[in-house]
């Protein structure tokens, strides 16, 4: 077994340390900027629902401003903004180079995408049932909290899906221009050395994330799901 | 002094080039205890209206006042005080999908002084109430309209609220359910003591369950009062048409208006659409006419339905006698309180080929 992978890969046998290094680094970038990008993103998401037309607080002005900022950021290619970003990035991290340094033009990527998935998943909730939460005297953090996240649960799931494996794309970008996970590996190494067995091996590790993760979402998306299933 | 009492509320809405009034100058009085019927076409702002009550909708115009206090004095925390007192069904039901019939009823209750145990026996005590023992645990989307519809109104009571609102309960439903859903609303009225305020455009509805109604038109109340005054003694086309649709006789007309018989007794002024209330039924009418008058009359059509306990008929007649006879009958009748008014199914025709454009 060993002499076959050392025969097919022959780079990958010598670097297993590095695989698990770069892996730790993705599972590192993807997960504190999934937490801090989910939890201003979901923030956002509400805000511009409350204050969107015919929202429960509406208030166009505000609900305009942060619709554009959203736009905004969300318009702006990511490959650009790493290096936009970067005389930011070192004031915040100290460093625009390494795997906390990428978290942080990341953070600013998964932002406005995540709340818009939010945005288009509540918005998916029917009024009706808004409207009846209000009749029953609930406040309006009542109605986010108890209402809106509770009933668009599922949707709000497989939105998170999609921003996930969107942002294990980001990494791989953001790892090749400052360093650090498995992009990094799959493009410094593999590509530019033409070691392509690391390139492929770092593909699959990729994928087994992404697919471990659409898995997971599918199967709590519909366990939280009591409106289509019988 | 009346629970609610909604005094001189507009409500306009103001879109970018134009602005729309909702509701004009309404004002209602509703009795503890009333089953109050509102009644209109869709867009007659009978909605808009009921959502004043509880401040859904705030009135441009106008006093909402509830056990005597102006609610417009109100601040948020005392509104939505207000609205856990006051129970409040829509047309599409409107549960939480992500809750089970339990939690549904539970949900009013969170954020209440009410205790665990009472909540507890609460749920129990309402889903047996509205007849759904063993579904506490399931999911609405595995309910029928009729049952999700129950769950909706186990959830209004769960604060034991003194007003319940009720937006087109029952439109969505098929006319079984739809009865069973109105029966169960007359015991919560009766045995309960609780207001109702039902909005609705079929008179049928008001007729089975309301005490009182306000007939809509285009955001203005045209017409109000105990079911029995509305519905013996109509005043407006509008409140005549909807009190039509539920005893029948547009239909009778309408058929009869395709036999040429009918047309003919018409032209000769022999055809007679005779309306009484209460005590009048009890005198023989028919026998009168013949025996005073030696007038025959053929009853062609009769309905004779008890609103609030009282009968209230209507009958089509063809009466074969003299103009100067029908003549004196009419005055006859009309001291018993009786009204006998020509029917003229050619008008009638013109009538419903115009609708019909």
């Amino acid at each position: 077994m060993s002499a076959f992978l050392t025969h097919y890969l022959p780079n990958v046998m010598t670097m297993i340390p590095d695989f698990e290094q770069a892996t730790i680094e993705t599972l590192y970038m993807t997960f504190v900027t999934a937490l801090i990008g989910g939890i201003v993103g979901l923030f956002i998401g509400v805000l511009l629902v409350l204050t969107g037309p015919e929202g429960i607080s509406e208030n166009i002005p505000f609900y305009t401003v942060l619709d554009k900022i959203v736009n905004f950021f969300r318009a702006i290619p990511f490959i650009i903004l790493l290096a936009v970003i970067a005389p930011f990035t070192r004031i915040i991290v100290g460093t625009a180079i390494g795997t906390t340094a990428c978290i942080v033009p990341l953070v600013i990527a998964v932002i406005p995408f995540y709340a818009r998935q939010v945005q288009n998943a509540l918005l998916d909730v029917d009024s009706g049932i808004v409207e009846s939460a209000q009749a029953m005297g609930s406040s309006t953090w009542g109605i986010v909290f108890r209402v809106y996240l509770k009933e668009g649960l599922p949707k709000i799931i497989r939105s998170s899906v999609v921003t996930l494996i969107s942002l294990i794309s980001l990494t791989a970008m953001a790892g090749t221009v400052a360093g650090g996970g498995l992009g990094n590996l799959a493009v410094m190494v593999g590509y530019q050395r033409y070691q392509n067995d690391v390139t492929f091996v770092s593909l699959i590790l990729i994928l087994i994330l992404v697919f471990a993760i659409q898995i997971i979402g599918d199967i709590l998306a519909r366990l939280t799901d009591h409106e289509n299933a019988k | 002094m009346a629970q609610i009492s909604l005094e001189h509320i507009d409500v306009t809405f103001k879109q970018k080039h134009q602005v729309s009034k909702a509701v004009q100058d309404v004002s209602i009085e509703i009795e503890k205890g009333d089953a109050y019927g509102i009644v209109g076409y869709s867009g007659a702002g009978k909605s808009t209206l009921v959502r004043v009550i509880n401040h859904l909708q705030k009135p441009s115009a106008g006093k909402v006042i509830i056990d005597n206090k102006d609610i417009e004095k109100y601040s948020h925390a005392q509104i939505r005080q207000l609205r856990k007192n006051i129970g409040f069904i829509f047309q599409h039901f409107n549960l939480m999908n992500a809750r089970t019939i339990e939690d549904n009823i539970l949900y009013p209750m969170v954020g209440t002084k009410t205790s665990n145990e009472e909540r507890k026996e609460r749920v129990k005590r309402l889903i047996h109430l509205v007849g759904l023992d063993g579904k506490e645990k399931f999911y609405p989307a595995q309910l029928s309209g009729g049952q999700k519809q129950r769950v909706a109104i186990a959830r209004a009571l769960a604060n034991n609220p003194q007003i319940l609102i009720s937006d087109e309960a029952t439109s969505a439903l098929d006319p079984k359910t739809t009865q069973a859903i109105l029966q169960l609303l007359k015991k919560i009225n009766k045995e309960l003591g609780v207001t109702i305020v039902l909005i609705t455009h079929e008179m049928d509805v008001v007729k089975s369950l309301c005490n009182k109604v306000a007939v809509m038109d285009t955001g203005k109340v045209v017409e109000k009062g105990s079911i029995l005054e509305v519905f013996s003694n109509p005043k407006t086309q509008l409140t005549k048409d909807f009190i039509d649709t539920t005893n029948n006789v547009k239909e009778a007309v309408d058929t009869l208006s395709a036999q040429e018989r009918f047309v003919e007794l018409s032209r000769n002024h022999q055809l007679f659409r005779l309306h009484y209330i209460g005590a009048s039924t009890e005198t023989p009418i028919i026998v009168d006419l013949y025996q005073k008058y030696g007038a025959v009359s053929n009853i062609v059509y009769g309905n004779i339905e008890f609103i609030s306990n009282v009968p209230l008929g209507n009958l089509i007649i063809e009466i074969d006698a003299e103009e100067s006879t029908i003549k004196e009958i009419k005055e006859y009748l009309a001291s018993k309180d009786v009204q006998l008014k020509n029917i003229d199914l050619d008008q009638a025709k013109a009538r419903n080929s115009e609708e019909e454009e």
